[in-house]
């Protein structure tokens, strides 16, 4: 079974690498959106570090809903969509890994690039490590809870509107507490230990439920 | 030593039936294949031959009937028994003409053939490093035929197989299906193109 998920693994990345679409075109919004704010506020740096972590926490979220209509639109579409069904990895396994390929693409190119652009918020040493973990903890949630509009929606040929609107609700407190952690870290790692245990907690929820309730959205779908 | 009745694979429907969006598009559809038979669903559009294969490829609910499979070369997974061609290909444009066998011979589980020798039968080896984006559409129906090769099920689900394949390539594809028939798999083709292998046919009509 390893080697039918790391096939399965391997050709979403392939095709993401290729097509471009949902994986270049998150990237390239997170940089723009980021390297924009900077010049909408203005040179005030104190305020910028401020509200430094809540922009790249937002700007990956926004950035994560960026091609994920197609997460698996474009396999229902071709017909990919019945063979995966009939294939011998279990389709709650070939659900989990075009999820974890979506992460690999999308979350954690944005988490990588994320410290990067703190230089340009002037977040300070200690912000940027937080922003970062706290982005690879939380983005794989963004990604899972994602993964329910994206099966709901995967029959529909324009759900990329009602998939924004079902799934940024559910990511809202991903958002809360990832800013959070990241906020709290100036406060001491106890109160920083305690925001990320939850995130933590959220994203292993996401997961779970993100999983289940996108195959089920998926076996039912004709 | 004969076989016993258990061990020859032996496909049962019984009974099937079948609504969309609240209309009847059959009912009490019933047929047996052993090992080696080859069925033919032939009906006018609409008919239901397409919704036939997908119930027995398990992507679609039947309302009433049952399917039954018996035999050592099934999997206990009913689903990993078959493989269905439908309308749509499953075929990805960014990914090349090996990389897509390579895939789906990991997927649907390693058949007879190689993926070199697969494609030499169905006279793709010339484009196996080309992207499915170049091909023709006689080009990508061979293809899938391939796949029918380089993986191993014993019941093909075929829809329409033959569309925009040339008269060569048609030829090719009975040669296929009598192959597999010879080594004891079962294929059901829904059609409207005539066919000269030997045959069962079940012929759909419309309800009221």
């Amino acid at each position: 079974m390893t080697g039918m998920f790391i096939a399965l693994l391997l050709r979403e990345i392939r095709l993401s690498a290729r097509i471009g679409g949902g994986f270049s075109a998150g990237i390239v919004f997170f940089l723009t959106l980021v390297t924009i704010i900077p010049f909408a506020i203005g040179p005030d740096l104190a305020l910028l570090a401020k509200i430094g972590p809540a922009i790249l926490w937002i700007a990956s979220v926004l950035s994560t809903l960026i091609g994920l209509d197609r997460l698996f639109q474009a396999d229902e579409e071709d017909g990919s969509l019945d063979l995966l069904k009939m294939s011998q990895l279990p389709f709650v396994w070939v659900v989990f890994g075009k999820c974890v390929a979506h992460w690999m693409t999308t979350g954690l190119p944005l988490t990588i690039f994320a410290p990067i652009l703190g230089l340009l918020l002037a977040l300070d040493g200690n912000s940027t490590g937080t922003v970062f973990l706290t982005l690879l903890v939380g983005t794989p949630a963004l990604t899972f809870i994602g993964a329910i509009g994206a099966a709901l929606t995967a029959s529909l040929r324009r759900g990329g509107l009602i998939l924004s609107v079902l799934v940024l609700p559910l990511m809202i407190p991903i958002l809360i507490f990832g800013v959070l952690a990241t906020e709290s870290s100036q406060l001491g790692v106890a109160h920083f230990a305690s925001h990320f245990a939850i995130l933590g907690g959220l994203t292993l929820l996401s997961i779970v439920f993100g999983v289940s309730l996108s195959t089920l959205a998926l076996s039912t779908t004709e | 030593m004969m076989a016993s009745e258990a061990d020859i694979p032996h496909v049962e429907i019984k009974n099937l039936g079948c609504s969309r969006a609240g209309r009847k598009i059959f009912e009490n559809i019933g047929f047996s294949l052993r090992s080696g038979s080859l069925l033919i669903i032939e009906g006018r559009n609409g008919s239901g031959k397409t919704s036939l294969l997908r119930i027995l490829a398990g992507l679609l609910k039947n309302d009433a009937g049952d399917i039954i499979l018996s035999g050592p070369d099934f999997s206990e997974s009913n689903v990993e028994n078959f493989h269905f061609i439908g309308h749509k290909e499953g075929l990805k444009a960014a990914l090349t003409v090996s990389e897509t066998l390579k895939f789906w011979q990991i997927l649907l589980g390693k058949g007879k053939a190689s993926i070199p020798d697969a494609l030499e039968i169905v006279g793709l080896s010339h484009v196996s490093l080309l992207p499915c984006s170049y091909l023709s559409a006689g080009q990508r129906r061979r293809l899938i035929l391939a796949r029918l090769l380089v993986s191993h099920r014993p019941i093909w689900l075929l829809d329409e197989p033959m569309t925009a394949l040339d008269t060569s390539a048609k030829t090719m594809f009975e040669n296929i299906v009598t192959e597999h028939l010879s080594e004891g798999g079962i294929v059901v083709i829904a059609t409207h193109e005539p066919i000269s292998i030997p045959h069962q046919t079940l012929s759909l009509g419309s309800l009221s």
